[in-house]
């Protein structure tokens, strides 16, 4: 049977930045409502730059592994950088088609990360 | 006779495999019988009923109103007691707020059960928030059934005035005990509202024998179309309610002042019904009466003990609710593999399944999880389509735990 690919099956069996940050600048909690996915994401700046991205929670692969991902990949990145991502830019960083019906589970790490910083 | 081939879509491939529809309590799959219905109606004589002297409008007003005489003698109501609505939600809205509006006061009780599909709480919760009713909810054993003491202790509360449950939970398919409730309601002069959008597919309804004040399904989960449904209420509650909805049909007369309103069942029925829909609902009630209700329930309870006898064997599957008294509906946990995970990789197998909270939050509080992987079974499947599911979620499991 198919399953995902590697890269998200990886993130996901082995989450990268995984816990909370007691230092955090900013945290948000977020709910999928449909599928009951719950994330709490925790950011830290240095500057004007993202320095750390941990999270807390449970859910499916893709919103899991997805916000895993962020976690390596929007360090560096400035708040407007980030808030000017989208659905075509999450395709792109995950690497991986995604169908309408997941759409929410992987834009769950983007929206916690969304309204957080605004 | 059972006809899969009654069901056009039952014939289908996804991603080159047959189409396993386990997605029943969600949505039914449509015969060419309702299918010809429908189609028929805007082929022949599509036009507005209950308006215009023409005979187009004839034929459209005869045949809707057939249907309606279906639907009556279908649960064995009077036409005029035959509400169309656009599914179970609107009519228990409807009965909330013109009923409910008009009867209830601060520190009335409305008695829910802790099962009940969002449809059956919302309005009720709306209902608080504007009149400050007290809701009190029936508790659940741990197999899902209803702890009919406490039940009955809710009941003896002086201030309950409507009791309003499922005769079917849609999560876990066990069919409650609504009669025994009804008669203590009854006794206490309590009104009755029979949630029946899961049962009305499965168990034939007498509403006489139920003995409910009203009783609200939907027609696409028996056969029929999407956009249509049913409010039964009985005749002399219904007369004295208000009306819903303003606007055309409803009414008697109108002037720049005021309006009358129209008879039974029109005044609950404002503007230009889904014609098509509720003619497609009456092919729906005769499709299934012709089948048999004896011979729906033969099939179902062999698909359900074949069910069970195949996942009871899975040592990483729990199934919620275990009662006897069940439908073939199982809501599925599986070790460590998210519902929504499992739901989407069956389906590129063909297998239509639905994960959430499938619209029932409390019921997935009191079980201690957010969601379940939901398989819902109808007439129409077959022991080989569970094989071929069980087969699949092994091999599912399988590849998981590899990773």
């Amino acid at each position: 049977m198919d399953l995902y690919a590697q890269n998200i099956m990886d993130h996901y069996k082995n989450p990268r930045h995984r816990g909370p940050l007691s230092d955090a600048d900013y945290q948000q909690r977020e709910i999928n409502q449909t599928c009951g996915d719950d994330l709490t994401v925790f950011i830290k700046f240095a500057g004007k730059k993202i320095k750390t991205i941990t999270f807390i929670g449970s859910g499916c692969v893709i919103s899991q592994a997805g916000i895993s991902i962020l976690s390596e990949k929007l360090v560096g990145k400035t708040k407007e950088q980030v808030l000017a991502y989208g659905f075509d830019k999450i395709k792109k960083i995950f690497g991986i088609a995604i169908s309408d019906r997941r759409y929410n589970c992987a834009m769950l790490g983007l929206r916690a990360i969304h309204k957080a910083l605004s | 006779m059972i006809k899969r081939s009654d069901f056009p879509i039952l014939q289908k491939k996804i991603n080159g495999r047959p189409l396993v529809y386990f997605d029943n309590a969600a949505t039914t799959q449509k015969s060419n019988f309702v299918l010809k219905a429908l189609g028929d109606y805007y082929r022949h004589y599509n036009s507005n009923v209950h308006r215009g002297s023409n005979p187009l409008a004839d034929a459209a007003t005869r045949r809707y109103e057939a249907a309606r005489d279906i639907v009556a003698n279908f649960i064995k109501a009077e036409r005029e007691e035959i509400i169309f609505t656009r599914g179970t939600t609107e009519a228990i809205n409807l009965v909330a707020r013109t009923w409910g509006e008009a009867n209830l006061k601060a520190g009335d009780v409305v008695i829910l059960s802790i099962a009940e599909h969002h449809a059956n709480i919302v309005p009720w919760l709306q209902r608080q928030a504007k009149q400050k009713i007290k809701i009190k909810y029936i508790p659940l054993h741990s197999d899902g059934t209803w702890n009919l003491a406490a039940a009955k202790r809710l009941l003896n509360h002086p201030r309950v005035k409507l009791l309003a449950v499922a005769q079917v939970s849609n999560v876990l398919g066990i069919i409650n005990p609504v009669s025994e409730l009804i008669r203590l309601a009854h006794r206490r002069g309590i009104i009755t509202l029979v949630d029946a959008a899961q049962s009305v597919a499965h168990l034939k309804i007498d509403v006489r024998r139920l003995d409910c004040d009203f009783l609200a399904f939907s027609g696409h989960k028996i056969g029929g179309p999407t956009g249509v449904g049913v409010l039964f209420g009985r005749r002399k509650i219904l007369e004295t309610m208000p009306a819903f909805l303003g606007g055309g049909d409803m009414i008697s007369f109108v002037t720049t002042k005021n309006f009358g309103l129209n008879d039974l069942p029109y005044k609950f029925e404002a503007g230009t019904p889904d014609i098509a829909g509720v003619i497609g609902l009456g092919a729906a009630c005769r499709y299934l009466e012709k089948l048999d209700y004896q011979q729906i329930a033969r099939q179902e309870k062999k698909l359900t003990a074949y069910f069970l006898k195949k996942i009871n064997r899975l040592n990483f599957v729990k199934v919620l609710g275990r009662a006897s008294s069940k439908l073939p509906v199982f809501s599925l946990i599986l070790d460590g593999l998210h519902p929504h995970d499992a739901a989407d990789l069956l389906g590129q197998e063909g297998i239509i399944l639905r994960a959430g909270h499938h619209c029932a939050q409390p019921l997935h509080d009191f079980f201690k999880t957010p969601a379940s992987l939901r398989a819902s079974l109808s007439f129409y499947n077959t022991t080989g389509e569970i094989d071929f599911f069980i087969t699949k979620l092994r091999e599912l499991q399988r590849a998981w735990r590899r990773l």
